[in-house]
C-alpha cells in the first residue's frame, strides 16, 4: 500500500510535539499508518469511532477535562461531523484539531471520492473554519503546531487538509 | 416515574460526580433542583452527550462521570453505544431517560414507543451492565449498584412524557462551559 509511512510518522511526531494525548479516528486508506502509530503508542489514547461526529463530542469532553486531542478523518467524515462542529464546537467555543485526508482532488482515481472533494473547501469556508494544507513534508511540523496554537487561542475548530502529494507515494 | 423525581433521588450522588446532560427537559429540571459547577448541559448537538462523557471519562479516569441522556438523543447516535462498549470506562454511568417521545418539540413518538429497546441495544453493543427500570426504587437501586460495581453501565429509566413549561434557564451556555472546565481543572490541582 503506497501510503507514506515516512510522512505519516512526520504528522504523528508533530501531534506528539503538540502534547496531543488523545486521538479519535475512523479508518480510511490514507490514515492507516497514523492510526497504527497511535495504537502502538502506550502514551496515546486512541478512540476508534463508529461515526466521525462522535469525535467532536469526545474531543469536547477531553478539552473540558484538560487533555489535548486531535481528530483523524476523511473529508467525508468532516461532512458527517458538521452538526457537531456547529452545535457543539462552535456553540461552546471548543478547540478541535481536525486532520482531514483530502480525497477527491486532482489525481483522484476513485470516482466515489470526487464529490466530497469538491465540497470540502466550500464547506470549510462557509463554516468559517481556518484551514491550511499539508502537501510538503517540510511544512508538516510547523503547520500542525500553528494550527493547534490557533485552535487553543481562538477556542475554535481548525482543519489541516492532508494532501495526496504528502500521503500517497505513486 | 417522573424524570425530575428520578434525578432528585440520585441528586446527592450526582453532586459527587461529573455530570453531562442533554438539552431540554433534563437540563432544565436538573437546574431547577440545583445547578452545580460539576454539571454540564449540552444544549444542542443531540446524540453527543454520551460521546462527551466518554471523552471526559477517558481523559480523567479518577473522576466518576454520569451522562444523563434521552431516548431521542441516543437514537441519533446509536454508534456511540458501540464506542462506549469498546472502551468501557469503569468510571462512566450512562443513564437514558426514555419517555418514548421527542418531548421538547411537541411530543412526537420515538422508536422506543414502537418497541425499540435501548437497554437491549446497549447490551448487544457490548456494554457490560444494562437494565431497564420503571420506578424510583428500582432506579435508585440500579444507580447505587452501578456506582458500587465500578463498571460501565447503561440504565434505561422509563419516565413519563412530562417536562417543565419552559426549557430556557438563566444560565448562559458559555458561563456553564467555562465554569465546568475550571471546576475540572481545580479538581486536578486539589487532587
Amino acid at each position: 500500500m503506497p501510503v507514506s509511512v515516512k510522512h505519516s510518522q512526520l504528522i504523528y511526531d508533530a501531534l506528539k510535539a503538540c502534547d496531543v494525548q488523545l486521538v479519535s479516528a475512523l479508518p480510511e486508506t490514507w490514515l492507516v499508518h497514523l492510526i497504527r502509530m497511535a495504537e502502538d503508542d502506550p502514551e496515546m489514547t486512541l478512540v476508534r469511532l463508529a461515526k466521525e461526529e462522535e469525535g467532536v463530542g469526545i474531543s469536547a469532553g477531553a478539552h473540558l477535562a484538560g487533555v489535548k486531542s486531535a481528530m483523524l478523518m476523511q473529508n467525508h467524515g468532516f461532512l458527517a461531523s458538521i452538526n457537531g462542529i456547529v452545535s457543539l464546537a462552535h456553540l461552546y467555543h471548543i478547540p478541535l484539531l481536525m486532520l482531514i485526508s483530502y480525497r477527491g482532488e486532482f489525481g483522484e482515481r476513485d470516482p466515489w471520492q470526487t464529490q466530497g472533494g469538491m465540497s470540502t473547501l466550500p464547506l470549510l469556508h462557509s463554516l468559517g473554519i481556518p484551514y491550511d494544507r499539508l502537501d510538503d513534508p517540510a511544512h508538516v511540523a510547523r503547520r500542525i503546531a500553528k494550527a493547534q496554537t490557533l485552535a487553543e487561542s481562538s477556542l475554535s475548530p481548525v482543519a489541516l487538509l492532508l494532501g495526496r502529494d504528502l500521503m500517497w507515494e505513486e | 416515574m417522573l424524570r425530575i423525581d428520578a434525578m432528585r433521588a440520585i441528586y446527592p450522588e450526582l453532586e459527587q460526580c461529573v455530570v453531562v446532560t442533554i438539552m431540554g427537559a433534563v437540563s432544565a429540571e436538573l437546574q431547577s433542583i440545583g445547578h452545580r459547577p460539576n454539571f454540564f448541559y449540552l444544549q444542542h448537538a443531540m446524540g453527543l452527550a454520551s460521546s462527551m462523557g466518554l471523552g471526559i471519562a477517558l481523559s480523567r479516569p479518577e473522576l466518576p462521570v454520569v451522562v444523563l441522556d434521552g431516548d431521542g438523543s441516543i437514537l441519533m447516535n446509536l454508534g456511540s453505544l458501540t464506542t462506549l462498549a469498546r472502551y468501557r470506562p469503569t468510571n462512566l454511568i450512562h443513564i437514558v431517560f426514555d419517555n418514548e417521545s421527542l418531548l421538547s418539540v411537541g411530543g412526537f413518538p420515538t422508536a422506543t414507543s414502537t418497541g425499540s429497546d435501548i437497554a437491549g441495544m446497549a447490551a448487544s453493543a457490548g456494554i457490560p451492565n444494562t437494565c431497564t427500570v420503571d420506578n424510583l426504587g428500582a432506579f435508585s437501586d440500579a444507580f447505587a449498584t452501578a456506582r458500587a460495581v465500578g463498571e460501565l453501565t447503561t440504565i434505561v429509566a422509563k419516565v413519563e412524557a412530562k417536562g417543565p413549561p419552559v426549557f430556557l434557564t438563566d444560565l448562559p451556555l458559555l458561563e456553564n462551559r467555562f465554569q465546568f472546565q475550571r471546576h475540572l481543572r481545580n479538581l486536578r490541582t486539589t487532587g
